[in-house]
């Protein structure tokens, strides 16, 4: 029995359930493919395809017939990934993000949390000032904020001549922690409305059996509001710490400041530095190794938080 | 201190709490103390550039940093405008070009893919969602390089496209779209277009993305800043000036500084000229960030 005869007798079969068996399973074929089709070539186009590139060109070296003849590429299999792991300065800027990571997104989410949980007490006048106030720097694009920063650091141009003269903002020292401020500034209140959307979103029942029992504001805050809005937390979390690995416009903005940033002071500063060699091949190992920590670092810390929880 | 806490407290606009019963004076104090002293980390910057922008080069060293010296904003503004051949106007109108253009297309495409993956079923649906998921995790800064690869590849670096295109792809907008479109687009609403004879793409753009406007909104806006904000892009993408975005071409003018020193009026005064009009649109708007991220975090 061939395909159309099957088609036949069945069509023969049940005529009226015919038409409305391939219908069943997928309605509006055409109506879905153009709701869809714009947004996966796009998405094909400008993500899939470039980070299949970029592994593809991690694994090509290239060779020269004798000193002056054509560099060809040729397939090199994992020869720059050997170089990425014996480059001790792009090792040195993964644990500086890191340091820098440890410290400032939980300095960041802890005030962003502090304010949140402010703004939803009754305690507090004025929120709607507040609330503007503090969101107020996320508008500011990080370049900026770090050129805005970097003149408030610098002692001949500050107005806080006192503070710039006591502590140099600038030197090797303290570089790190002057960036991690202005990171810190620019984001406070975007995590912070993130959370207070989480706080508002719930019911106010849930607080009347607390109150009932004599519960205070902060132990209504501990015990119900935090615990609630763990999961926004979490999500500014990872977002937080995705952003940390990819430090790039402060450092580089600062490097006209002082001379304690050098060209591979972030992971993604040594891919830029890498790729205007231009060492395409390298700078590509470089991406893949990055993005796949990245993406390592961010699961680690979802499974880790979800484990805590279950217990 | 407290008696000042009071009088404010009292004048205040906001309705007074409904959450339960008056706090006491000590944890009123508390608040307003933390939110003051945090009110002035988060302005004085932003005085302190305003302030700055209004001096001339010689009072910018040599006055009060934090407050006015002789008003010469529009000079420095005529200045910095006529400089280089207007460049810092060019460079303010490529940044809402990228952002502009950029954040309304991706605003339509991912709207339509998450209309799509939330009001239909279709094989392959949960497949094609979480690979766009994965993709809300791969940071646009991760994706310079790669692109930059790829575009030389057909030599497209160094054009307005090579910004523009990588742009309208915005995974976390179909993300938000798709929950949004399941939650406030009835299945009713699509039936009864579909009996009036309505074609479902007409029906998404007449009805069902009317639906989705908080949505949409939120999409836009959050792509707009992403695109105004991006840097690695433009940095490793672009070559010659005239196609810089604002934030870019004030990077390559503070790099100069001790090259060209009266470049830095020029670094202060377009530095608070751009981020002017994006505070004024954030205020305006922030009913629908606050909406949008509430939808992103808890439903």
């Amino acid at each position: 029995m061939t395909a159309t005869e099957v088609l036949v007798t069945r069509s023969q079969a049940k005529p009226p359930r015919a038409k409305r068996i391939p219908r069943a399973k997928t309605p509006h074929k055409g109506a879905i493919a153009v709701f869809t089709g714009p947004f996966g070539i796009l998405f094909l186009l400008f993500y899939l395809v470039p980070i299949g590139y970029a592994i593809w060109q991690s694994l090509l070296v290239v060779q020269r017939d004798g000193l002056y003849g054509e560099p060809t590429e040729v397939f090199g299999g994992l020869t720059q990934y050997i170089q990425v792991f014996q480059n001790a300065p792009f090792w040195e800027s993964v644990g500086r993000v890191l340091l820098f990571g440890v410290v400032q997104v939980p300095v960041m989410l802890g005030l962003a949390l502090l304010f949140a949980l402010l703004l939803d007490s009754p305690a507090l006048k004025g929120k709607r000032f507040f609330r503007l106030a503090f969101f107020a720097p996320y508008a500011v694009p990080g370049v900026i904020a770090a050129i805005m920063w970097g003149f408030l650091y610098s002692p001949n141009l500050s107005p806080f001549t006192g503070l710039t003269n006591a502590v140099d903002f600038l030197s090797p020292e303290m570089i790190l922690w002057s960036i991690a401020n202005v990171v810190t500034w620019v984001f406070v209140g975007y995590n912070m409305l993130i959370i207070y959307s989480a706080l508002l979103a719930i019911p106010a029942e849930v607080y009347e059996a607390a109150r009932l029992d004599g519960a205070g504001q902060i132990r209504i805050a501990w015990s119900i509001k935090i615990p609630m809005v763990a999961p926004a937390i979490i999500l500014t979390a990872v977002f937080s710490i995705i952003g940390t690995l990819q430090l790039l416009a402060e450092p580089q903005v600062f490097r006209s400041f002082s001379t304690a940033v050098n060209s591979s002071f972030t992971p993604n500063m040594t891919i830029y530095a890498t790729s205007a060699v231009p060492n395409p091949y390298l700078a590509a190992a470089f991406s893949v190794v990055l993005a796949l920590a990245t993406c390592v670092l961010s699961f680690a810390f979802l499974k880790l938080t979800q484990r805590k929880a279950e217990q | 201190m407290s008696l000042l806490t009071r009088t404010r407290g009292a004048t205040a606009t906001d309705l007074p709490s409904t959450r339960g019963p008056r706090e006491s004076i000590m944890s009123r104090t508390a608040a307003l103390l933390i939110m003051g002293v945090f009110t002035l980390y988060f302005l004085v910057p932003i005085w302190w550039l305003f302030i700055a922008s209004t001096k001339d080069r010689g009072q910018l060293l040599t006055t009060n940093a934090l407050w006015f010296a002789d008003w010469n904003l529009f000079a420095n503004i005529g200045d910095l405008v006529s400089y280089n051949n207007g460049i810092y106007f060019r460079w303010l109108l490529n940044s809402l070009a990228y952002a502009g253009l950029g954040a309304l297309l991706a605003t339509v495409f991912a709207g339509m893919a998450g209309y799509a993956l939330g009001k239909y079923r279709f094989r392959g649906r949960e497949a094609f969602f979480n690979i766009v998921l994965g993709g809300v995790l791969v940071p646009a800064t991760a994706l310079a390089l790669p692109l930059f690869l790829l575009f030389s590849q057909v030599n497209l670096t160094n054009t307005f496209w090579s910004v523009l295109l990588p742009s309208i792809v915005s995974p976390f907008g179909v993300y938000l779209a798709r929950i949004y479109a399941s939650s406030s687009v009835p299945d009713e609403l699509i039936e009864a277009a579909r009996l009036d004879g309505s074609g479902e793409v007409r029906t998404f753009f007449t009805v069902s993305s009317r639906l989705m406007a908080p949505a949409l909104v939120t999409i836009f806006l959050f792509q707009f800043v992403s695109i105004w904000n991006n840097f690695f892009l433009p940095l490793i993408m672009l070559r010659s000036q005239d196609l810089f975005p604002v934030t870019y071409g004030l990077y390559t003018w503070n790099t100069q500084l001790n090259q060209i020193p009266e470049l830095r009026t020029y670094v202060l005064v377009g530095a608070f000229l751009s981020i002017v009009p994006l505070i004024i649109a954030f205020l305006l708007l922030q009913r629908f960030w606050r909406n949008g991220l509430g939808n992103g975090s808890v439903k």
